[in-house]
């Protein structure tokens, strides 16, 4: 019976403890930019970089704030009215883990708001970012 | 005599069905569409438009109602497939700019259906009318005779 206890209480711990850090899923993502990186990236060169307001992309998103709201924490909407969870990382731990989606969103995303493909160390600037928030 | 009969038994039931039998319409089951087609919105069901309509939609991805929503390849191909599928089978007769509409929202029997009973409250909620799940919970499942 202790050791059903002690097992459970583990669990709820580990559980409880894992959105604190990135997870191995995004360690694997982040060093895919890391690697194509020539300097290092910065948290708040990726904070002025969503908060920015671009030219070049599509007229109704001239910025990253434009659907995700200006602080990451918060709940978006897309133009479609549809609700978009936080990009935080603390609010959704389960974002950033699979690099096919990471690229596909980044792409779309890129090329509607700014124009053009981002850069890597546009890309990993922004993911510091929202690995501090 | 009997052929009368029948005949006028075949016209009423004809009559008695909605051009757009939207009560058949069902939720999209296809994994692959449900997750990419409903990640900015919810997903439309295919019966809504005809086959040209969603292959004109899958060629221009990049260009998507004022937003890009590229694919790779092999995703846009295989939804494009189910689309086309189970797309409605007849095309419409009013054509926008000589082409059959892109939009749902922009359909005859759409803004015919919409032009009163939307009230301001509820298209305020609704943000856009492209919005469907905001007014008809059931929207999804294709249910939109509910409320
Ligand atoms: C990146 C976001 C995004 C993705 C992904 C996306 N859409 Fe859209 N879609 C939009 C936006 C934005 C609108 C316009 C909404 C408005 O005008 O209010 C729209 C509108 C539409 C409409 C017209 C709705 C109307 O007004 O009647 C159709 C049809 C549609 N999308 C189909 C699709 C299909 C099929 C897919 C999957 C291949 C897809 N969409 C994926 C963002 C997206
Ligand atoms: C702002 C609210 C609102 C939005 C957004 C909206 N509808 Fe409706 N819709 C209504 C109302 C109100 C009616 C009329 C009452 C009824 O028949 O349920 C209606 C009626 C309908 C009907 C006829 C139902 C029947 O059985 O008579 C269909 C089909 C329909 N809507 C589809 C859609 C689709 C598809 C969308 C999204 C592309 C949509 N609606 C968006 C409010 C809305």
């Amino acid at each position: 019976m202790k050791k059903i206890l002690l097992v459970l209480s583990t669990a709820v711990m580990v559980a409880l403890a894992a959105p604190a850090f990135a997870g191995a899923k995004q360690d694997a993502v982040m060093d895919h930019y890391k690697k194509l990186a020539k300097g290092s990236f910065s948290a708040s060169r990726g904070k002025a970089f969503f908060g920015a307001t671009h030219t070049g992309g599509k007229p109704a998103t001239p910025s990253c704030t434009s659907c995700h709201t200006k602080s990451p924490a918060n709940t978006g909407h897309t133009r479609a009215n549809k609700p978009i969870a936080p990009m935080a990382f603390s609010k959704s731990p389960d974002r950033f883990g699979e690099l096919k989606k990471v690229e596909k969103w980044f792409g779309r995303n890129c090329r509607s708001v700014l124009g053009r493909e981002c850069t890597v160390q546009e890309k990993g600037d922004f993911l510091a970012f929202m690995f501090s928030q | 005599m009997k052929k009368t009969l029948v005949m006028t038994a075949m016209i009423a039931a004809m009559a008695l069905t909605p051009a757009n039998t939207w009560s058949k319409n069902r939720g999209v089951k296809d994994e692959l569409t449900k997750t990419e087609c409903g990640a900015c919105h919810m997903v439309f069901q295919p019966r809504f438009l005809p086959a040209v309509s969603w292959t004109n939609i899958m060629s221009d991805l990049g260009n998507h109602f004022g937003e890009d929503a590229t694919l790779d390849e092999e995703t846009r191909i295989k939804i494009e497939a189910y689309l086309v599928k189970k797309a409605r089978k007849k095309e419409f007769k009013k054509v926008i700019d000589g082409k059959q509409p892109i939009r749902i929202t922009e359909i005859r029997w759409f803004k015919r259906e919409h032009r009163r009973e939307v009230s301001k409250r509820a298209m305020k909620r609704a943000g856009t009318m492209s919005n469907c799940v905001a007014c008809h919970k059931g929207a999804e499942r294709g249910q939109y005779d509910d409320d």
